[in-house]
């Protein structure tokens, strides 16, 4: 457990927020992968005991207050897909990539359930099914994101001795 | 240090808290909107992140300025010239009207007029919520942006601040579904509800009856009813009437004459009973007399004049049916 990992888990989540709301052509907005959940869940299952359902949480807050939602509404769902990573994190970690980014794709898919019911109990869902795009792209997009997470905490990071 | 079952019971503690901490906010913020200090403290957490998603895009503007050549800085100096003795002129016959509108206000002792107050701020090159039509501006609080505050671009009303914070906040434009804005025809003085859509291309007018003399190519402006945007600012342009006699109203779009998508600059208004901070005085202290923050609340509002509108419409014009439903 060391002081560089953290820190490269925050410069990268850093990164995530900067591309949640980086701006981008009209056409690609729908299909904008959830940079943050994606971050969140890798650093959740590399360093299980550093970032865990609070980080996820205050994260998901700012998520709230940069989308301008109701304030909870992704922290909740944040947390909980970090959660579970959490509890799974060893079964997750032997799999293979193919097997995580199927994982990945129900823990996002989870994530954009539990952010629109909340948008539906406060009476503004979505009316279109590309609501559902980012969990595609962000599961498609794992694989990458997983090895150049990895790659980066080895690099910058000291190994985690298990 | 590290023990084999390292915090697991405490994690699942931990989120049991933090999700009814979660509903508890949600049901705070929805119902009474009192967590500005939390959004404000976490907006500073975000206002680096913001600041580096903006900054090539300022760098873009500042470079185009300082690398462009004299012969287009010059041939911009002109044009803005002519532009200015053109709107000089105008200003000129405006000013007169203005002092004979006062003169004639005055002598039928009607309230005056109030003017208002105004800043430039700029638009934050930042995307937010893709299903949302909100935008992020470069004022907040220390400039006196206060909730509610209307922000108009050079063409007409844009929408309404609906976060303050410290260096920044969030306004809803008009274009979003739980936005609605009281207007009226400029024409004929009908009274109506724009109500956003989601698309930028167009709003709604409901509960406007069949006997209603609307046209396309009328022009809407604000008509102060839900006294949160000020008077006769120009809206939107009415693109389409449909008129479906099985329907109680016909069906009215029209498109936001502010230019919704592409505008970097907007203006934010002072209405009357909100002052400007004067600048290198101290920046005023929290507002206290927040009139109603929701745009629903307001649609409510602007609801009522809607279906007081078209009943007045009704009774305008006897052969109309009896009993139009306002309820929807």
């Amino acid at each position: 457990m060391s002081a560089s990992n953290f820190k490269i888990a925050g410069l990268t989540l850093f990164v995530a927020f900067m591309l949640t709301i980086m701006p981008l052509p009209d056409w690609m907005v729908e299909f904008r992968p959830d940079w943050v959940t994606l971050v969140l869940i890798y650093w959740a299952m590399a360093l299980p005991t550093r970032v865990g359902v609070t980080i996820a949480w205050v994260s998901g807050l700012m998520l709230d207050v940069s989308h301008g939602a109701i304030l909870g509404q992704h922290a909740l769902g944040l947390m909980l897909v970090v959660y579970i990573v959490h509890l799974q994190h060893q079964r997750l970690r032997v799999v293979s990539l193919v097997q995580q980014a199927i994982v990945i794709f129900f823990l996002l898919l989870l994530k954009q359930l539990i952010v629109l019911w909340v948008s539906g109990i406060v009476g503004h869902a979505p009316d279109t099914w590309l609501y559902f795009m980012p969990t595609i792209t962000g599961a498609l997009l794992w694989p990458w994101i997983y090895i150049i997470l990895r790659d980066l905490r080895r690099k910058f990071g000291y190994r985690v001795n298990y | 240090m590290q023990t084999l079952f390292l915090r697991g019971p405490s994690a699942t503690l931990r989120m049991v808290i933090l999700i009814l901490i979660s509903l508890a906010l949600m049901t705070i913020d929805h119902r009474w909107k009192h967590l500005d200090a939390v959004r404000n403290t976490l907006s500073y957490l975000l206002y680096p992140v913001e600041y580096l998603v903006d900054l090539p895009i300022r760098l873009y503007y500042w470079g185009e300025e300082t690398l462009s050549d004299r012969q287009t800085l010059l041939e911009e100096n002109r044009q803005l010239r002519e532009m200015q003795l053109q709107s000089r002129v105008q200003l000129q016959k405006l000013d007169i009207l203005e002092q004979e509108n006062e003169r004639l206000r005055k002598l039928l002792s009607a309230t005056p007029k109030t003017t208002e107050d105004h800043l430039i701020a700029e638009i934050v090159a930042v995307d937010v919520d893709p299903y949302r039509h909100f935008i992020v501006l470069n004022k907040g609080s220390f400039d006196g942006v206060y909730r509610g505050q209307p922000i108009i671009d050079a063409h007409g009303v844009m929408g309404q601040v609906v976060y303050v914070n410290g260096m920044t906040s969030t306004a809803m434009l008009i274009s979003d579904v739980s936005h609605a804005i009281p207007v009226q025809i400029d024409r004929t003085g009908l009274r109506s509800v724009a109500f956003g859509t989601g698309q930028t291309d167009y709003l709604d007018l409901r509960h406007i009856p069949h006997n209603a003399d609307i046209r396309v190519g009328d022009k809407l402006i604000s008509s102060g009813l839900g006294q949160r945007f000020p008077r006769h600012y120009p809206v939107a342009i009415i693109t389409k009437i449909n008129r479906n006699t099985g329907e109680t109203f016909i069906g009215v779009r029209a498109e936001p004459l502010a230019q919704i998508d592409t505008s970097r600059e907007v203006l934010l208004v002072w209405t009357h009973g909100h002052e400007k901070p004067v600048p290198g005085l101290e920046p005023p202290a929290e507002q206290t007399t927040e009139p109603a923050t929701d745009a629903t609340t307001e649609a409510a509002q602007a609801d009522e004049a809607a279906a007081d509108s078209a009943v007045e419409n009704a009774a305008q014009a006897p052969a109309a049916d009896e009993g139009i439903d306002v309820s929807e």
